[in-house]
């Protein structure tokens, strides 16, 4: 492997992790605050892609589809959270793995009836459309390098919000302690609400930004989802930064086990996973 | 909540009678029904001892894997590599060799996994079983993304499996085995020490019970049930390939368990069968006008899932003991 294919690999495996990082923030927070396990959340994300798949249709326009899908999708979280999770918080685990995989094959069968079960394509944008060489053979596309910069945008925003606001003040406690932050004063009620909302947002804004690389297609949402929990518990339960480290990780070892060893590729990352919590058993930054 | 009768460990008359009636119905089956639904209700059966097992996890022990059909998946690919080319697999052979590659792995994997709690418990052994599935996935050797085909179905010793009564009735011993098996477990001083690490793992610690390896014990022996199930699933489609493995036939096996009502192990029979006729069901539902309601039967899969979840959280078999707590 020479340099220039390397980097392109190093930049392909932060673009991944970054993207992961997006659906695992959400995931993790949700776990962390309200202690649910939310099988559905890789529906989310396939809901992102196909709404920027239609609203792309509809306007031509993804930058528009994205902001305006973005708001679509912190409406659906907070009204989801308000009619059906919020009655789920206290309940037991397995409750909870059932009502979301109850709630994947929902949300497949109205993509079926909205968009069909074909695969469908979104354009990358024109002012994005161009490539940057880098030899005679190897470019990158200016998109991923796009995309790149948006997730590092968007994980900035988030490490800003959690961790200099003061709402970012009321879910870090939360997080940490959900009742005390309640006896203190924390209207806990609508931080969940907000939480939830701010997670389905971030896993469908990983959808959309996705759409135009990899193409959209039914069922895309499980795949992903699996990959979340990895990282998610990887990272430790609850803990933004460790989600953050955590995606990194991954996004290395499965792009470049691809590359290095395609046969045991897909496997690697769960090898990392079960080595880390060999030694750690609640995660690498378990609060 | 979480005591015997919470569990119906002791099954109520009604259920028992509604248990022998529908033994008779099923050795009776094959008579009366075209060859279609035998091979349906032989599928329920195999799907049974499948969701048997997890409950003897699930329920009894408190353990929930989303990765249980890494194992069920596992003993169907020892069958297929079994198998000749042209004949099919002595059964006294391959039957033992799949169940012990099953619990095999579950001991390995079980080391692992029973160390970890609640939510991790649920993510690891799904990570383990993920494992599985790319490894068969990914690799040509194994059977790669395609799956392996069983051309003759295993036979030998009084047994040809490619005769579809034959299977069936097979099918029908061996759940009514595992069903027997696990029912006399339950009440076991082994199984009773299974119930108390689900009910208070310290305390059953402290009673002197090494809980890790009563779980350990728990996960193999669940793993070699599956494996059960799963050589009899690969001699049935004569077909295997990563799926079985896969994370929809863990949760599958999950739901049937929490349908039925867990811990009591004629609550994951039940299940099983009801999620089956639900599935069978939806996917036969008529048009109505131009809408097909069968084509959406996810929909109302899905629908019917969370409103178990909503309704009945301690299942089918729940249902009924509210009614008779009402009665009280």
């Amino acid at each position: 492997m020479d340099l220039a294919n390397f980097l392109i690999q190093l930049l392909n495996s932060v673009q991944y992790g970054l993207l992961l990082f997006l659906l695992a923030a959400g995931l993790t927070l949700i776990f962390g605050i309200m202690g649910v396990v939310n099988l559905a959340h890789g529906s989310f994300y396939m809901l992102g892609a196909y709404l920027a798949y239609a609203l792309t249709g509809a306007w031509g326009n993804l930058f528009l589809a994205v902001i305006a899908g973005a708001v679509l999708s912190l409406l659906l979280g907070w009204l989801l959270e308000k009619i059906l999770f919020k009655h789920f918080y206290h309940r037991d685990h397995l409750d909870q793995v059932l009502l979301t995989f109850g709630l994947i094959y929902i949300f497949e069968e109205l993509r079926s009836m909205l968009w069909g079960d074909d695969v469908h394509n979104v354009a990358v944008p024109e002012s994005l459309n161009w490539s940057i060489t880098l030899t005679d053979t190897l470019s990158y596309p200016a998109y991923r390098l796009f995309m790149l910069g948006i997730c590092l945008l968007l994980a900035l925003g988030l490490w800003v919000l959690i961790s200099r606001t003061k709402i970012g003040m009321k879910i870090r406690a939360g997080a940490f302690n959900s009742d005390m932050a309640q006896a203190l004063g924390v209207n806990i009620v609508r931080l969940h609400a907000l939480v939830f909302a701010l997670g389905v947002a971030l896993a469908s804004l990983a959808g959309m930004l996705t759409a135009p690389l990899s193409s959209v297609y039914p069922y895309m949402g499980s795949q992903v989802l699996i990959m979340c929990f990895v990282v998610v518990v990887i990272g430790g339960i609850g803990s933004v930064r460790g989600a953050l480290t955590a995606a990194l990780l991954v996004g290395l070892v499965d792009t470049f086990g691809k590359v290095l060893l395609p046969q045991f590729a897909s496997m690697l990352v769960y090898v990392l996973m079960a080595l880390v919590l060999l030694y750690k058993p609640e995660g690498l930054f378990k609060q | 909540m979480s005591t015997p009768q919470a569990h119906l460990e002791t099954l109520p008359r009604s259920v028992q009678v509604f248990l022998f009636v529908g033994l008779i119905a099923l050795l009776a089956f094959p008579f009366a029904q075209q060859d279609f639904y035998t091979q349906t209700v032989t599928r329920m059966m195999i799907l049974a001892i499948f969701a048997m097992s997890l409950d003897l996890l699930q329920g009894i022990t408190g353990l929930v894997s989303l990765g249980h059909a890494a194992y069920f998946g596992l003993a169907g690919y020892v069958v297929a590599y079994l198998s000749p080319q042209d004949a099919g697999a002595n059964w006294l052979i391959a039957l033992p060799l799949a169940m012990l590659a099953s619990a095999l792995a579950a001991l390995v994997i079980g080391f692992f996994v029973v160390r970890t709690h609640g939510i991790y418990f649920i993510m690891v052994t799904m990570a383990f079983s993920q494992m599985m599935y790319f490894l068969f996935f990914d690799n040509k050797a194994l059977g790669g993304s395609d799956g392996v085909y069983i051309n003759v179905r295993p036979g030998g010793l009084g047994l040809d499996l490619e005769n579809k009564w034959m299977l069936y009735y097979f099918t029908l011993a061996c759940m009514l085995i595992t069903y027997a098996f696990l029912r006399r477990l339950l009440w076991s001083p082994f199984g009773r020490t299974l119930n108390g690490i689900r009910l208070n793992e310290h305390r059953t610690r402290a009673l002197g019970y090494a809980s890790f390896s009563y779980k350990l014990t728990a996960f193999t022996l669940a793993g070699a049930l599956a494996g059960l199930a799963g050589f009899l699933w690969a001699a049935q489609t004569g077909y295997v390939n990563p799926d079985l493995m896969g994370f929809h036939m863990s949760a599958h096996a999950i739901m049937m368990v929490i349908l039925g009502g867990m811990g009591n192990v004629a609550g994951a029979l039940i299940g099983a069968f009801g999620f089956e006729i639900f599935l069978d069901v939806f996917k036969d539902l008529p048009k109505i006008g131009n809408f097909d309601t069968a084509k959406h039967w996810q929909l109302w899969m899905g629908s019917l899932i969370v409103l178990v979840v909503i309704v009945a959280p301690q299942g089918l078999m729940g249902l009924l003991r509210n009614k008779k707590a009402d009665h009280e």
